[in-house]
């Protein structure tokens, strides 16, 4: 059967070609954020790498959940769905096995995604549905007003814990990796070059990717991330993850981090007893490595890693429930309902 | 000797045993060659929750109930007329719905002294009066089956698990039904199990023959076949016609079905039998749970597919946020909810009708939806279909109802002819002039279906109110009311575009009947039984509860007294009364089983002599 759905897509095909530039990308709302927030810079950059992934406009979709994140699609001149509080992923999984030749994006937070969301992020993530997911994670709940967050701080005082937090945080990209993820990364608002870096590689994977994007609450919670961010402490807390390159940060580049059996340290690249040979060299294809490096996470004493801890391949799932579908047509013939109606035992009442 | 056989016009048989006796298996295959003979039928599989209870307790009692006949067959039975009884539990748990002078078959190994003990029987029934009103026929099955397969040298559990066999190959001896249909089956089943095959081929007509033989049955049966309406029958259960109803509506939508579904009883089987007919490019998707079942579904059908889910109560609690969205953002979504016995997980294998309710209202905020009830299992088939159209026509979620009941019991259906089932296909814009997503068709209010794809459509759709015709979120005071009362209005008029409803009886008199979903065929049973007798009694069975049909209120009208038996604790007498200000009167059952057309029947009795108010 040719549905609807076949006739429009084959229509569009016959459409101009698209040559959109990051203007084309952006919607007649107004952006309704608070002045200051790091959403705008993720919303920017979006757009600009937007025409660089060479897909027509009405072939991506953009779907949120609830918070703050979960405005992105209005601004965004796609296709939109802004759906109900973390559910954005199973919505999402809809629209791309309905449709797997659309592009297909999830713009989610800590609270979306982590807390009342995350039973289907990880159902997304472990079945490699190729859809998109940028969680925005700036550790806090704004939209409701500054509760704590899954990612807050143990001890984070807010309003609904006055005494201090009791619980212990999620670490994204350590919970995207035990899900089974085929692609994770991590980027920072203040860094837009990163950030679209990292977008367009989200963007080019086939499979579920996750993109964790530190994101500044100036309301709520600022601050947080400045130490990852600002030009004083940015060099000695940041280390960017390089496919290939060892494992290097500090001011200097003086700095660097080897493993010690399964443990990462850092070592000083200037006392003359290690050398870039002894490092770490990132491998965005080793899935053991990607454990170690998530778990430098919450270590005071290491570097943030940021940047593709892991990129690997792995069939889709929409791909596969394809290939079920076709291989079922070309062993059982396209179906016939009037056929399958009269299939079986039947019988004749003259 | 010689055997007398006798011409009966309807008789019900009582298939039990332990829930691993495979008395399911027994019955189904007694209902496919009735079938297939060409009786009228009914069935009821009764099973317990748990897969395995504990062998031999009353509490671990599996059933199977077909009610067959050469006139028609409305109900399974409200008693039956022959039990076959494969332990003690079973025969301690049926006897009561044992009419009086019936027939007791019983496997008598199932009665030594630990079943006895297990059943709660301090002796054997089989050897004192217990039974003295019943004609009791006593075979050693368990003995008798492995004799027939000694020379097999098979693994003790084969032997024991092809016993139903030698139970199904006496009845179908002493009713006269064929047993190639049942061998063709075991071979296509057992085709890579032939040490499996052999066993219940050799045992089926072990049973045969030793009832041909033997003298024990002194009487055979014949039930000539129905006189049906002419044409080309099948024997269907409700959860298939509700999968091959899906299937029709989204061929005739020219749309790909798209299932988002968690497991769930009794409602999985339309999972399991959509999954089957990939062929049909039908989407099925195991969700992680309830939510995403139809959260995903609602994703499908943004990107143009006919989306569904299918669910039983507690799921459909789990998906009431998800339908608010879908109500606001409007598009369409077919839920199934096969209900069974709640609140909260309540009797998860038993039948009941009690998420009207949850269906009509259960939702935050204004969420009118079309709610539709399927009355019989192959009418589950036309009830998903129209619910199908419905969606897809005026751009909304609709709940069809099924339950329980339905969705295990089966009945032969006349096939429909599918080339005659009407076009349900949606028009996609396409046109970027004057395109808004939410300006409403001037007739069914429905807003246009623009799926991603298509160039200079974009637009952006969510859970937050809408701008009136631009869809863009607003939070306006006059335009909330405005869109609240255009929702509603939308859902109102698809009374529209439905049949008016009919009564079965005369058009005014005593006593009307009103029922909705799987009551229909005990309520006819009871009418039929009545206006044989000249009662002024008529039937009026809504597959309709919102919106309703137009003429209900002036129908309601017409009969002094408005009866509506309901298997919950009265909820359409609510809608009804509060719509029309009827004194109607209730009669609810609340046990996880279906009406007796006799409770009904005495209920009516009751209001025609004027016992009840």
């Amino acid at each position: 059967m040719t549905t609807l759905v076949d006739t429009i897509i084959e229509q569009a095909q016959t459409a101009n070609p698209s040559n959109h530039s990051s203007k084309d990308f952006q919607s007649d709302q107004d952006v309704r954020w608070c002045p200051g927030c790091g959403d705008y810079s993720i919303l920017a950059q979006a757009q600009r790498i937007m025409p660089d992934l060479g897909i027509p406009r009405h072939n991506i979709v953009f779907v949120s959940g609830i918070g703050c994140s979960s405005r992105f699609p209005y601004y965004m001149e796609t296709y939109g769905f802004h759906s109900i509080h973390g559910r954005a992923t199973a919505v999402a999984s809809g629209v791309k096995l309905a449709r797997p030749d659309l592009s297909v994006w999830v713009v989610t937070g800590d609270g979306d995604g982590m807390s009342i969301g995350g039973n289907h992020l990880i159902h997304l993530l472990r079945r490699n549905i190729d859809v998109n997911i940028l969680l925005f994670n700036n550790q806090i709940y704004g939209l409701t007003k500054g509760q704590y967050s899954p990612t807050s701080e143990k001890g984070k005082v807010t309003k609904s814990t006055p005494y201090g937090s009791l619980d212990y945080p999620f670490n994204p990209v350590a919970l995207a990796l035990g899900a089974g993820a085929t692609f994770v990364a991590r980027t920072i608002d203040r860094d837009p070059k990163h950030l679209q870096q990292m977008l367009k590689r989200a963007g080019h994977h086939v499979g579920t990717s996750f993109v964790e994007v530190y994101q500044n609450c100036n309301v709520f919670n600022d601050g947080t991330f400045s130490h990852l961010t600002e030009k004083g402490t940015k060099d000695d807390y940041v280390v960017f993850l390089e496919h290939g390159k060892p494992l290097i940060f500090g001011k200097a580049n003086d700095k660097g981090i080897r493993l010690s059996g399964f443990t990462p340290e850092v070592v000083s690249l200037t006392d003359g007893k290690y050398s870039a040979n002894d490092l770490i060299i990132h491998n965005e294809h080793d899935t053991t490595l990607s454990f170690i490096l998530a778990n430098m996470t919450y270590n005071e004493f290491l570097p943030r890693p940021l940047g593709i801890f892991l990129d690997i391949a792995r069939p889709s799932y929409d791909f596969e429930m394809q290939k079920q579908i076709e291989y079922a047509k070309r062993k059982r013939g396209e179906g016939d309902m009037s056929a399958l109606l009269n299939s079986g035992e039947t019988w004749i009442i003259q | 000797m010689t055997r007398k056989t006798k011409s009966v016009e309807d008789v019900t048989i009582r298939f039990a045993g332990d829930s691993g006796d495979g008395m399911q298996f027994t019955g189904t295959q007694f209902t496919n060659t009735t079938a297939i003979f060409g009786n009228d039928l009914s069935t009821l599989p009764d099973y317990p929750a748990e897969i395995r209870a504990p062998q031999g307790t009353t509490f671990g009692v599996s059933g199977f109930q077909i009610h067959f006949g050469s006139t028609e067959i409305n109900t399974p039975g409200d008693t039956f007329d022959v039990l076959v009884a494969m332990n003690a539990a079973a025969l301690k748990v049926n006897l009561r719905s044992l009419i009086k002078g019936g027939s007791i078959i019983v496997n008598t190994d199932g009665f030594n002294e630990k079943n006895l003990k297990l059943a709660g029987y301090s002796e054997n029934p089989l050897h004192n009066h217990t039974l003295a009103d019943y004609s009791v026929y006593e075979v050693d099955i368990t003995k008798l089956t492995s004799l027939a397969l000694q020379d097999l040298n098979l693994a003790p559990k084969i032997v024991d698990r092809s016993k139903n066999l030698f139970a199904l190959g006496m009845m179908f001896w002493i009713y006269h039904r064929p047993l190639e249909p049942t061998i063709k089956w075991l071979n296509e089943k057992f085709s890579k199990k032939p040490d499996v095959l052999e066993a219940n081929l050799r045992v089926l007509k072990a049973g045969w023959n030793f009832s041909e033989t033997t003298e024990i049955f002194s009487v055979r049966y014949n039930i000539a076949p129905a006189k049906l309406y002419p044409g080309k029958y099948r024997n269907i259960t409700g959860n298939q016609a509700t999968a091959w109803g899906l299937l029709a509506a989204a061929q005739k939508a020219r749309l790909t079905l798209f299932l988002g579904s968690y497991p769930i009883t009794p409602a999985s089987d339309i999972l399991h039998e959509l999954a089957k007919h990939k062929n049909f490019g039908v989407k099925t998707f195991q969700a992680e749970d309830e939510i995403a079942g139809v959260t995903s579904a609602i994703g499908a059908a943004f990107a143009g597919s006919l989306g569904v889910t299918t669910t039983s109560g507690p799921g459909l609690a789990l998906k009431t946020e998800a339908l608010g969205l879908a109500v606001m953002v409007e598009l369409p979504l077919v839920v199934v909810d096969v209900q069974r016995s709640g609140p909260s997980t309540g009797l998860p294998t038993k039948t009941e009708q009690a998420d009207l309710m949850q269906a009509l209202y259960g939702r935050n905020g204004e969420a009118p939806l079309p709610v539709i009830a399927a009355s019989t299992p192959s009418d589950c088939f036309n009830a998903v279909f129209e619910s199908a159209r419905i969606a897809i026509k005026y751009m909304t979620p609709v709940i069809c109802l099924t339950d329980g009941y339905l969705a295990n019991g089966s009945e032969p259906w006349l096939i429909p002819n599918y080339d005659q089932l009407p076009n349900i296909a949606p028009s996609f814009p396409t046109e970027p002039d004057g395109f808004f997503p939410y300006a409403r068709n001037e007739t069914t209010l429905a807003r246009p279906w623009a799926i991603p794809g298509t160039p200079g459509l974009e637009h952006r759709i969510g859970g937050l109110e809408k701008q009136n015709i631009t869809g863009n979120v607003n939070y306006e005071p006059e335009n909330h009311e405005v869109m609240v009362k255009l929702r509603a209005e939308k859902i109102a008029r698809v009374a529209n575009d439905i049949p008016m409803a009919e009564v079965d009886g005369d058009a005014h008199g005593d006593v009307l009947v009103v029922g909705w979903g799987s009551t229909y065929g005990a309520i006819r049973t009871a009418v039929q039984r009545h206006r044989a007798k000249g009662h002024s009694v008529a039937h009026l069975h809504l597959t309709y509860l919102h919106p309703l049909q137009k003429n209900i209120g002036e129908l309601l009208s017409n009969y002094k007294k408005i009866l509506i038996p309901e298997i919950n604790n009265g909820q359409l007498i609510h809608i009804l009364r509060s719509q029309y200000l009827l004194p109607a009167i209730g009669l609810n059952k609340i046990q996880g089983l279906p009406f007796r057309a006799e409770e009904i029947e005495i209920k009516i009795d009751e209001l025609l002599k004027g016992n009840t108010p």
